[in-house]
């Protein structure tokens, strides 16, 4: 016989060993790896498509008819200016050159479709009039106002180069906007490494539900143990996963010396910042974790699995968007909401700290958000004993009346 | 939870005579969405015994079982097991093997009987060592580095049996152990259940088989709707009723027919009856008497069968029968 019962951290460890050197061996954990590939090569993809639709479209035209000397005007001042404005001005395409006293109907000319022509410059230099679509004029206006001028006058008959200086160091505004983009940056990774985990240990669950294996964990060890061991493990594998990501992406981001991706420091400094992405990644992780494992071992079927996750899915959608917007907000109740609501918090704190350098907030929600995920395991579980490991009649299990029935409260 | 203290023995290890129990559980009731699954029933399983939990399908025994292994918690009533209220402080003792056999595909056979150990608390590497050893004394040593996946039903079953043992615990529990084995397995499992009792380990296990019960049970309990109608020795069930009188005559009929008792039945030339408070003595002479021409005449002690049917009632053992029926098929 055994010296004595294990605590239910040492019994959290049996599972979360077994479920590492499985999951971490498996083909699952393969695919897992080449996960965060898929977006960036679907990214890359429709970016490329994207530039070649964008490179087959011809740039709309401007078509002038004016009479001869006008016209000739026009183009000069065309290419005089176009070194300057470059693609503020539209290309030109002579329609026809009136003779004095004839008339044109431009909007003859473009209602019948011809060439790539979205507008058509007529009447003269000193009171043009520019036909076409609302958007297209008003677009144009401006700048072919200042072509009629140059081509009505010659001076000035050079225009002085200007020299640009950069400010080497940011302005306040421009620290905020660029800080605001690391916390979306932040925050948006989050979101998915969450998503991506969290349905891996719910289908981990179901899968040994299957297998039978979880009546015999449920009389060995509490089922809080169960629970903490199984989000242990995966835990434990998505670090691994960041490792390799991390480094697979820093290496190539440092071979290509373009590290930081071009975003504005966070306010807590980026050694600190990381450090508390991957801490916040883990209570987001275990938060909803937690909400999942709960749902996987009250469901029988993958079907019924599908069913429940998806409203989680939706409500955890929503919650990116609260910490989304509540970013924009530092200090406003919507924010306050945010770092409050357990899983919303992670997501809140990490834009806090992009945007604001105090470090105690993060102590206390840090403390705030193990509370939660202690809780939500233990009555994960409980709900789990209660309502799930009953040998009741058979007509009474898998069917979506006794699902919800035990959804009710216990 | 209702907790009811009426009935609570405080020593615990102890009955009225002395003998320590394993299990000792008062009035305990589960409720499933208003389905009352166990209803108040009260086990007392001395150490060392061998006890078998006897119902039909449905009856309740695997909840009963799930709420001593503390699996779920009863609705009401106390437990105690090995001297814990909490049957968790004690799961390091306990060995379970529950009906629906479970492993990880793709863990090997001997890691699957560690791992087990090092649920109940024994380390790891011990619990594979002691995995391929127990592997090697049940002649499966062959199999041990084999993926539980490329095992056949019956050698699975076998590790998940070796891994409920690897701790070596004071208490085995069973639910339905004999059920998806055959008969040479069987045979194997009640030698073993045998062996383990004669170490000084109590096990307990539920079945629908009343001949695995009789023929290795020190006590059951016989439990039908919930309820535990009888739970005890099992001479005691037999004793229950009254022992059974085949009388073989020549003849069918003439005075001596009066002294048969009430209960009679006549098949051909036999009847069939229970044996009559006076005892045979008075029968025999009537018999004799009325010259009824005694051919033969046997007084049998009731079976746990016929107890069964006595305790829990004919629609008990018909449905035990149709559950023997139903995993033949």
């Amino acid at each position: 016989m055994t010296s004595g019962r294990l605590s239910t951290l040492a019994a959290a460890m049996v599972i979360a060993r077994r479920d590492f050197g499985a999951i971490l061996f498996s083909r699952s954990f393969f695919f897992f790896l080449l996960g965060p590939l898929f977006p960036v090569i679907i990214g890359a993809m429709a970016g490329g498509v994207g530039q070649h639709v964008q490179q087959s479209t011809e740039r709309p035209e401007l078509g002038i008819a004016m009479q001869g000397e006008q016209v000739d005007a026009m183009l000069a001042a065309h290419q005089t200016m176009s070194g300057q404005l470059g693609n503020v001005l539209p290309k030109l395409v002579v329609i026809e050159r009136l003779e004095p006293n004839q008339s044109f109907d431009a909007k003859a000319e473009l209602a019948a479709r011809k060439g790539n022509i979205a507008a058509v410059f007529s009447g003269t230099l000193s009171r043009p009039v520019m036909t076409g679509t609302v958007g297209q004029i008003e677009q144009w206006r401006g700048p072919m106002s200042m072509l009629a001028a140059r081509a009505l006058s010659d001076s000035p008959k050079s225009y002085p180069e200007v020299a640009l200086v950069s400010t080497a160091a940011s302005t306040a505004a421009s620290e905020r906007r660029g800080q605001l983009l690391t916390a979306q940056a932040a925050q948006t990774l989050l979101f998915l490494l969450t998503m991506l985990l969290a349905g891996m240990v719910l289908s981990n669950l179901v899968e040994e539900k299957a297998n039978k294996i979880i009546e015999i964990l449920a009389a060995a060890i509490p089922m809080d143990a169960v629970f903490f061991g199984k989000l242990f493990a995966m835990l434990a594998i998505s670090l691994v996963g960041i490792a390799v990501w991390g480094l697979t992406f820093g290496g190539v981001l440092l071979a290509a010396g373009s590290i930081g991706f071009g975003l504005t420091a966070p306010a807590v400094g980026w050694p600190i910042f990381v450090a508390l992405g991957i801490v916040y990644f883990a209570m987001a992780y275990l938060l909803l974790g937690s909400v999942f494992l709960s749902i996987g071992s009250m469901a029988t079927t993958v079907r019924e699995v599908q069913t429940i996750s998806m409203p989680v899915t939706m409500m955890q959608l929503m919650v990116f968007f609260l910490a989304s917007y509540a970013m924009t907000q530092p200090g406003s109740p919507v924010e306050m909401v945010a770092v409050a609501f357990p899983f919303s918090s992670p997501f809140a704190m990490m834009a806090r700290a992009a945007q604001d350098g105090t470090l105690w907030t993060h102590a206390a929600a840090l403390a705030w958000q193990g509370l939660c995920v202690v809780i939500f395991v233990r009555t994960g579980a409980r709900l789990s004993r209660t309502r799930v490991m009953k040998s009741g009649p058979a007509h009474d299990k898998g069917t979506k009346r006794s699902l919800f029935s035990r959804l009710r409260p216990a | 939870m209702k907790i009811d203290l009426g009935n609570w023995q405080v020593a615990g290890n102890a009955t009225c005579d002395c003998i320590p129990l394993a299990i000792e559980a008062r009035g305990i009731v589960k409720r499933f969405d208003g389905f009352t699954a166990v209803d108040g029933i009260d086990i007392t399983v001395p150490e060392g015994s061998i006890y078998g939990i006897l119902g039909p399908n449905g009856a309740g025994k695997t909840t009963t079982l799930r709420m001593l292994l503390g699996i779920i918690d009863p609705d009401e009533g106390l437990r105690r097991v090995l001297g814990a209220e909490r049957p968790h402080d004690v799961a390091h003792a306990i060995g379970y093997l529950p009906e629906e056999r479970g492993l990880y595909p793709a863990m090997k056979a001997y890691e699957a009987i560690g791992f087990v150990g090092a649920l109940r608390g024994l380390p790891l590497a011990e619990g594979c060592q002691r995995g391929r050893d127990l592997l090697d004394e049940h002649g499966l040593g062959f199999a041990a580095d084999r993926q539980i996946r490329q095992l056949s039903k019956g050698m699975a079953q076998q590790v998940q049996l070796l891994g409920t043992l690897v701790h070596e615990p004071r208490l085995v529990v069973f639910d339905e152990p004999f059920s998806g084995l055959d008969a040479i397995n069987q045979g194997r499992l009640e030698r073993m259940i045998r062996a383990l009792a004669e170490k000084g380990t109590t096990v307990i296990f539920s079945t629908h088989v009343i001949a695995h019960a009789e023929r290795l049970c020190d006590e059951v309990a016989i439990i039908a709707g919930g309820k535990v109608p009888f739970a005890g020795p099992v001479d005691v069930a037999r004793d229950r009723i009254r022992p059974q009188v085949r009388l073989e005559t020549r003849e069918n009929d003439g005075l001596w027919r009066k002294a048969l008792p009430d209960d009679v039945r006549h098949e051909g030339n036999f009847w069939f009856f229970s044996l009559p408070e006076s005892g045979v003595e008075p029968l025999l002479r009537a018999l004799i008497e009325g010259e009824a021409g005694i051919l033969s005449l046997s007084i049998e002690r009731a079976g746990l069968h016929d107890a069964f049917v006595a305790i829990a009632g004919e629609a008990a053992a018909q449905a035990l029968e149709d559950d023997k029926l139903e995993e033949r098929k």
